[in-house]
């Protein structure tokens, strides 16, 4: 258990060290970081599904991130911080902490979790056919329409990518 | 390797160095079957159709990260990829349809499954798996060449 709390901790120095530093190619690099120690997280809470999406997904991101923020040499940031934007993130933060208490006091314990549907899907899944891979046999099978949906969000986003870009050569025309 | 490749295998202008086409040239294949095997046995070990496709379409953009935008458009133009994404969407879509045939419900499993071996035996679950991958992987690709392209354009024009 103390593993996964070093690993917590590691992500989350990493993530404000991402975000103070001054040069924008080490800040890509820690992103990776921090996506490579959640992966690294999935797999010790044994669900290896979850540890390959992301690691691939976190590998493509921080691909374009270094594609899209570098283009020719490394660039800087000098601009300095604004002093309003701290004191609304604070008062951001303390609303979010006082309503927060509550909602965490309610949940169930970690690593106990209520059982109320997952048991029904692990009594009937495996008899049903011959799909061993249960994640796969629920994200396919009884969640269906939610896979459905996230395609259509992957499809409407390839289109509207490809309408701006074809608008952009037009204009130039 | 012909003179006019090998001319252009050590052009420095063009791509990344030397070291990174070499290592790219290897390692590419590799990672595209393995994106491939993913996918295909999304329903027997841990991964499936959104890891698979994500796996090729990172082959695809290594590709193009190593040897230039020239070489690798050469051969996947963009109208090409787009029909395959919308392939796999269609697939998708009417897997999904012809289960209601009969009064059922969507995406009902309607192929019959006994006495199959193999791949076919767990009924429509890799079919959906396959189409998730071509969906995945061209589409992710066709953002990738879509943003180049403008960031291309939008240097060009100053």
């Amino acid at each position: 258990m103390i593993e996964l709390y070093i690993l917590l901790i590691l992500m989350i120095i990493g993530s404000i060290i991402a975000l103070e530093v001054r040069d924008l190619l080490s800040s890509v690099i820690l992103v990776g970081t921090v996506g490579v120690c959640l992966s690294i997280g999935f797999i010790m809470l044994k669900a290896p599904d979850l540890a390959m999406t992301q690691l691939i997904v976190q590998i493509l991101l921080v691909l374009i991130l270094i594609r899209a923020t570098i283009s020719k040499d490394v660039r800087f940031i000098n601009s300095k911080k604004e002093f309003g934007i701290f004191i609304i993130v604070i008062i951001g933060l303390a609303v979010f902490i006082n309503f927060a208490d509550e909602v965490v006091n309610n949940l169930p314990i970690f690593g106990k979790p209520i059982m109320w549907v997952s048991q029904t899907y692990l009594k009937n899944a495996l008899n049903s056919t011959d799909v061993v891979n249960l994640v796969s046999k629920i994200s396919l099978d009884y969640r269906i329409f939610d896979t459905f949906g996230a395609m259509i969000a992957l499809f409407t986003a390839v289109i509207g990518v490809l309408a701006i870009g074809r608008q952009r050569s037009q204009e130039k025309d | 390797m012909s003179v006019e490749k090998r001319q252009y295998y050590f052009d420095q202008s063009k791509g990344m160095g030397i070291i990174v086409k070499t290592v790219t040239r290897l390692t590419v294949g590799i990672v595209f079957l393995f994106g491939i095997n993913v996918a295909l046995k999304g329903h027997l070990v841990p991964g499936g159709g959104v890891a698979g496709g994500g796996a090729i379409a990172l082959a695809l953009l290594s590709l193009i990260l190593a040897f230039g935008k020239e070489t690798a458009l050469k051969n996947i133009n963009r109208k090409r990829i787009t029909m395959i994404a919308t392939l796999g969407m269609m697939m998708f879509l009417f897997l999904g349809l012809i289960g209601l045939i009969g009064g059922n419900l969507f995406s009902t499993h309607f192929m019959d499954n006994e006495g199959k071996f193999g791949i076919l035996k767990a009924n429509i679950i890799p079919l959906f798996n396959i189409a998730i991958c071509l969906l995945v992987g061209s589409g992710v690709y066709t953002i990738f060449i879509t943003l180049i392209m403008l960031q291309v354009r939008k240097g060009s024009d100053k």
